[in-house]
């Protein structure tokens, strides 16, 4: 492993490739650093923005909706479902796949694509 | 086929989870001391159903069911559903679209090849090597980016074209990935080719011959590293390659002799992660301008779908082998059928020949050495003898009945 044990001594003097933690090391308390870091006193790595055509959780316009039922038509994970008394959509997050079909059919852009990502919850809706 | 044990052997079962296999088979081999002396598996171990879930959808959500047959090559399921829907309802995909398409399937063998590389270095106990190649990974998903939004599953092509484009401002990126990645072909070869421990680890080992790869139906590189120039971009070129005229990778190409082992598969994938490359920078160069899709609307393409009537095939060539989608359509909203034969299921059987014989210790690297992707070529499950599987009621049951013998021993 000549070549690579070379190109090992390479890479410890290259930056890390990976995208850097906020915080370097785990702090031993969160609270304590974030605390630090409003007063100035810590400084956390910023977040890498996410890409410029990312699809992130879908942001859902009621208003606009006209209940035209073509983004349950088009939905491949069943994520939208219709609320009949109202005439208007429900959004699904926990079953979405993200694929912006919606966003592409809707008719009066009710459907719009955001960055969110950070969707975790322990609630489904 | 049945193992049969005598007296000096004995089976072991590889899977259907086990850590030298990602992925969900049973392999059974017997073997004397340390030699394999035969080869069996069992195979459908994840079957998700996925042909059947499709008859229940319309051909814009087959789109995303057909991406998650498998994740690392998702693009080439959906451009092998496409391609057969528009065979059969009559649509052209525009030229630039044809573009688009060839650059995602690209991409994606750039960045599968490379996550197999770095997958066979591990199982070889290289992990610096593989670090290093998945590092080399990131920028072909960085170019994904760029198209998708996302780094893996892309949800790019649609029936007639494809959801978005590959602008121009964004040309330089590709090209550059490019250039980096024939500067990582270099030190890849030096890593993987020239290094003594990988060729004693390799060289003459897993041999499959190229008698054994034609009879036994292997594709893709499997078949390719045995010495069979077949590749369905050059047999029966689709989107953008019938421009380009690609030449099948062969390993005498480099090594100027075609052995079939498992040194001779991971030539053919770094050669063709080269090729790769080089397809990207003639794509960019000569991507022709218009329209990205032919239908914009959606739910009009869905109306024009579901008047036609025939069925028709689509097959291009994956990072693992030839991908084949069988489509019919009646009339009606959802397809009345829809068969999928990915890569691997063609790359099982070959799997026989190449651990006959060998040891035990190189059942990790052989099994990895055809890229095997298990979930996509699960279509069915085969529950054989039936009495022996226990489902819940009779566990159930037993258990009861027990309760019920002990408490009328206690009585
Ligand atoms: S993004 Fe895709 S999966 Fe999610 S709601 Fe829209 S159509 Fe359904
Ligand atoms: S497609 Fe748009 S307008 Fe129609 S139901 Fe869905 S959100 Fe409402």
């Amino acid at each position: 492993m000549f070549e690579m044990a070379k190109e090992l001594l390479r890479q410890l003097f290259k930056k890390p490739a990976t995208n850097e933690f906020p915080a370097k090391h785990a702090p031993k308390s969160v609270l304590k650093l974030l605390e630090k870091v409003s007063k100035g006193k810590a400084r956390l790595n910023p977040p890498i923005p996410v890409p410029e055509k990312f699809r992130g959780k879908i942001d859902y316009d009621r208003n606009k909706c006209i209940g035209c039922k073509l983004c349950i038509k088009v939905c491949p994970a069943a994520a939208v479902v219709f609320q009949e008394k109202e005439r208007k959509i429900k959004y699904i997050c926990s079953r979405c796949t993200f694929c912006a079909q919606c966003v592409d059919v809707c008719p009066v852009n009710a459907l719009t694509l955001s960055n969110e990502f950070l969707i975790a919850d322990y609630k489904r809706d | 086929m049945r193992l049969s044990r005598d007296k000096n052997s004995f089976k072991i079962s590889v899977g259907p989870v086990h850590p030298a296999l990602k992925e969900p088979i049973q392999l059974n081999c017997l073997i004397a001391g340390e030699k394999i002396k035969s080869v069996d598996f069992e195979l459908s171990q994840a079957h998700r159903g996925i042909e059947w879930i499709a008859t229940r959808r319309n051909p814009i959500q087959i789109l995303y069911l057909a991406e998650r047959i498998c994740g690392i090559c998702n693009i080439c399921h959906t451009i092998s559903f496409c391609t057969a829907v528009e065979k059969i309802a009559g649509i052209e995909v525009p030229a630039r679209a044809q573009y688009v398409r060839t650059m995602g399937a690209e991409l994606e063998r750039i960045h599968s090849h490379l996550l197999w590389a770095g997958v066979a270095a591990h199982e070889l106990g290289f992990d610096s090597a593989m670090h290093y190649t998945w590092k080399a990974r990131e920028k072909v998903l960085d170019v994904i980016e760029l198209l998708s939004g996302n780094r893996i599953t892309k949800g790019i092509p649609t029936i007639g074209g494809v959801r978005r484009d590959f602008e121009e401002k964004n040309h330089a990126k590709i090209i550059e990935a490019v250039e980096y990645y024939r500067s990582v072909f270099g030190k890849l070869k030096a890593i993987f080719l020239d290094d003594p421990v990988i060729k004693s680890r390799t060289k003459d080992i897993g041999v499959l011959t190229k008698k054994d790869a034609l009879t036994l139906c292997a594709v893709g590189p499997t078949a390719r590293a045995s010495g069979i120039a077949r590749d369905v971009r050059q047999d029966e070129p689709y989107a953008a390659y019938p421009d380009f005229g690609l030449k099948a990778i062969t390993p005498d190409q480099l090594t100027g002799e075609i052995k079939g082992d498992v040194f001779d598969r991971i030539v053919v994938r770094l050669l063709e992660v080269a090729q790769s490359a080089d397809i990207l920078e003639f794509c960019v160069k000569n991507m022709p301008g218009g329209k990205i899709v032919y239908e914009e609307k959606p739910i009009k393409l869905l109306a024009q779908l579901k008047g036609v009537h025939g069925e028709a095939t689509g097959r291009l060539e994956a990072p693992r082998g030839e991908v084949f989608h069988y489509v019919k359509l009646v009339g009606e909203e959802s397809p009345y059928s829809w068969k999928v034969k990915p890569p691997t299921y063609s790359n099982l059987l070959p799997w026989i020949p190449m651990l006959e014989g060998e040891q035990v210790a190189d059942i990790p690297i052989i099994a990895a050495s055809i890229d095997p992707c298990m979930s996509c070529c699960n279509r069915a499950v085969v529950a054989e003898n039936n009495e022996n599987v226990l489902n819940h009621d009779m566990l159930h049951r037993l258990s009861v009945e027990k309760t019920e013998n002990i408490r009328g021993q206690l009585a």
